[in-house]
C-alpha cells in the first residue's frame, strides 16, 4: 500500500541538446533512482524538451535535427521521450512556462484518462495529446479519491542551477516559481558546490527543501561543447552519444565550423528579453 | 595511407564487465595515431583476463568474452579475442602479446605464401601490435613486484604502449620517473581523451548490486546479458557459483 502513498513524479529536462549525449541520458537514469529511493516519489516519466531556435545561442542548429537526435537517443527508453512543443514556439519560452505548459497538460491527460480507460496506468509513449484542456465542469465525480496527475519536476545538472546566479539570464520571480511551483531535481558532481551555492543564494535557500540534489559518483563531462569540438576536428564520438545519433550526424554533416558560428554576436534570447523588460 | 605502418592494438584487462569508457581507449587511441600520420590501425582486439588471475568479484570469462562480444557487435574494427581467458593459467601480459605477435606473423606469412620457416626480413606486411591502455596502468608500472623489469622492456621495446589519458594522471611523470620508460619513450604514445569520463567497471558493478540503473554506462546488449545471467546482481563474493571459483591468487 505503500507504492499509493507516492508522489508521482515527471521529470522534465530542458536544454540545448546540441546534440544529446548519454550524460544528459545519465541524468535521467540518476535522478529517477534517487527520487524512487527516497520512498515518497514514483517517476513515471521523463520528458526532454529541447529549446527553441529563438533561444539564439551561439553554435545551436536547428531543433527539427535536435529533436530528432534526442527521439533516436531515447528509442531504447522505456520511459524517457522527447516533447517538441518548446521547440515548435516561434519566441522563446521561459523554463517556467515550459513547466506549466506540461503540468497543464498532466492534468488534462489525468481526467482524460480516467473517463476513457481507467486501467490504463501510463499512456502510451507514441500518444499525441493533442486533445484540450478539460474544463473542470467536465471531471467525472464519480473518484472523490482520484489519483491526482503526477508532478512535473525541473530536471538539471549543477550548471543549471549555477546559471540561477548569472545576471538577468532568470528573472528572479521565475526561479521562486520553479521552485515553489514544481520543484527541482539537480544532479551533482560529489563533492560540488552545490550545497553552498544554495547556501548563498537568498531565493534558492528559501526553496531548499524544494531542490533535491542527486550525487553523481562517476565523472561525466560529455557536455555537447566537447562532442561538438571533437566532431570540428575529426575525432571519434563513438560511445559518448549512441549509437543512432552519431550516424545521424554523420550522414547529415551536422556540425562544422559554419554551424558553430551561428547565431555569433546575437544576444541570448533571455538575456535580451529581461534586459528588454528591465529598462520599459 | 599509403606508407603507414599497419598497427594492431590489443587491450588486456578484466573487462568486468566492459563499459563504454573501454571503446572509448580504442577509439581515442586510434584517431591519435593516425593524426600522426604515421600509422594506419587495422584492427583492435579485446582479450579478457584468464579466471585465475583471482581478481576479487570477477565473474567468469566465459560471461566477460560473452559480454565483449556483445559490446562489439556494432563496431567494425575490434574483436574480442577468448585466447588468454582460456589458458589454464594466468599469464603475463607480455605473453599474450608475444602470442598475437606470432599470430600476426602467421597469417602475414600465409597471405604472402611465404614459407613459416623464413627469416623474417620478409614479413614487411605484419602489422605492428601495440598494447592499449588506460594511464592508470603506467603508474602499475611503479609498483613493486606487480610487473617485472624484462616485460616492461619487452613491452615499450619490442611492441609499444599506446596510452589514453585521464583527469589526474600525469603520464608524461610517469615516463620521466622510470628509467626504462623514459629509454623507451619514442615507444609511448600518449593519447588524451579529448571528452573525460570516468565510467569504472567497479562502479558499474556496485550500482547494479544496489539495483540502480547503468543505462548509457555500458552498451544496452550488455546491460541485457547482465540481467539475463543475474550477473553482479548481489556481492558476488557471497555467492556460491557453480563455475569456476577464483582461487585467491593474486598478481
Amino acid at each position: 500500500m505503500e507504492e499509493l502513498e507516492r508522489t508521482e513524479v515527471v521529470l522534465l529536462a530542458c536544454g540545448s541538446f546540441n546534440p544529446i549525449t548519454n550524460m544528459h541520458l545519465r541524468l535521467f537514469e540518476l535522478a529517477r533512482d534517487h527520487m524512487n529511493s527516497t520512498g515518497k516519489y514514483r517517476v513515471v516519466k521523463g520528458i526532454i524538451s529541447p529549446v527553441g531556435d529563438a533561444y539564439k545561442k551561439k553554435g545551436l542548429i536547428p531543433a527539427h535535427h535536435r529533436v530528432t537526435m534526442a527521439e533516436l537517443a531515447t528509442k531504447t527508453s522505456g520511459w524517457v521521450e522527447v516533447d517538441p512543443w518548446e521547440s515548435l514556439q516561434k519566441e522563446w519560452v521561459e523554463t517556467v512556462k515550459v513547466l506549466r505548459h506540461h503540468q497543464e497538460r498532466l492534468e488534462a491527460g489525468s481526467c482524460h484518462q480516467w473517463q476513457n480507460s481507467p486501467e490504463q496506468e501510463k499512456p502510451s509513449r507514441k500518444r499525441k495529446w493533442a486533445e484540450p484542456r478539460q474544463n473542470s465542469t467536465q471531471k467525472k465525480p464519480l473518484q472523490p479519491n482520484t489519483k491526482a496527475a503526477p508532478q512535473v519536476k525541473l530536471l538539471c545538472g549543477a550548471d543549471l542551477l549555477e546559471s540561477f546566479g548569472v545576471p538577468n539570464l532568470w528573472k528572479s520571480e521565475d526561479i521562486a516559481r520553479i521552485l515553489a511551483d514544481y520543484g527541482l531535481v539537480c544532479v551533482t558532481r560529489a563533492g560540488s558546490d552545490a550545497q553552498k551555492f544554495i547556501y548563498e543564494s537568498d531565493v534558492l535557500w528559501r526553496h531548499r527543501h524544494d531542490i533535491h540534489l542527486v550525487n553523481e559518483w562517476v565523472t561525466n563531462d560529455i557536455s555537447s561543447t566537447k562532442i561538438r569540438r571533437a566532431l570540428r576536428r575529426g575525432q571519434s564520438i563513438r560511445y559518448l552519444v549512441p549509437d543512432p545519433v552519431q550516424e545521424y550526424i554523420q550522414e547529415h554533416g551536422i556540425y562544422s565550423a559554419e554551424s558553430e558560428d551561428r547565431n555569433l554576436g546575437v544576444v541570448l534570447a533571455p538575456l535580451q528579453r529581461n534586459i528588454e523588460e528591465d529598462a520599459s | 595511407m599509403k606508407n603507414r605502418i599497419p598497427v594492431v592494438l590489443l587491450a588486456c584487462g578484466s573487462f568486468n564487465p566492459i563499459t563504454n569508457m573501454h571503446l572509448r581507449l580504442f577509439e581515442v587511441a586510434r584517431d591519435h595515431l593516425h593524426k600522426t600520420g604515421m600509422y594506419q590501425v587495422v584492427e583492435g582486439i579485446i582479450s579478457p583476463v584468464n579466471d585465475n588471475y583471482g581478481k576479487k568479484d570477477l565473474v567468469p570469462s566465459h560471461h566477460r568474452v560473452a559480454m565483449v562480444r556483445l559490446a562489439l557487435q556494432t563496431s567494425d574494427w575490434i574483436r574480442v579475442d577468448s585466447w588468454e581467458s582460456e589458458q589454464v593459467q594466468w599469464m603475463e601480459t607480455v605473453k599474450v602479446l608475444r602470442h598475437h605477435q606470432s599470430q600476426l606473423l602467421r597469417s602475414a606469412t600465409r597471405m604472402e605464401g611465404l614459407d613459416p620457416d623464413k627469416p623474417p626480413s620478409d614479413l614487411t606486411a605484419a602489422p605492428e601490435l601495440k598494447l592499449l591502455c588506460g594511464a592508470d596502468i603506467l603508474k602499475t608500472f611503479q609498483t613493486p613486484n606487480l610487473w617485472k623489469d624484462s616485460h616492461i622492456q619487452e613491452i615499450v621495446e619490442k611492441f609499444g604502449l599506446v596510452c589514453v589519458s585521464r583527469a589526474g594522471h600525469d603520464p608524461q611523470g610517469y615516463i620521466l620517473g622510470s628509467p626504462i620508460l623514459s629509454k623507451y619513450r619514442h615507444n609511448i604514445h600518449l593519447a588524451r581523451e579529448p571528452v573525460p569520463n570516468e565510467i569504472s567497471a567497479t562502479y558499474v558493478r556496485r550500482a547494479l548490486s544496489q539495483g540502480q540503473s547503468v543505462k548509457y554506462l555500458l552498451p544496452d546488449a550488455v546491460i541485457g546479458y547482465i540481467k539475463d545471467h543475474g550477473l553482479y546482481m548481489t556481492d558476488s563474493s557471497q555467492k556460491g557459483r557453480s563455475t569456476q571459483r577464483n582461487k585467491g591468487k593474486t598478481s
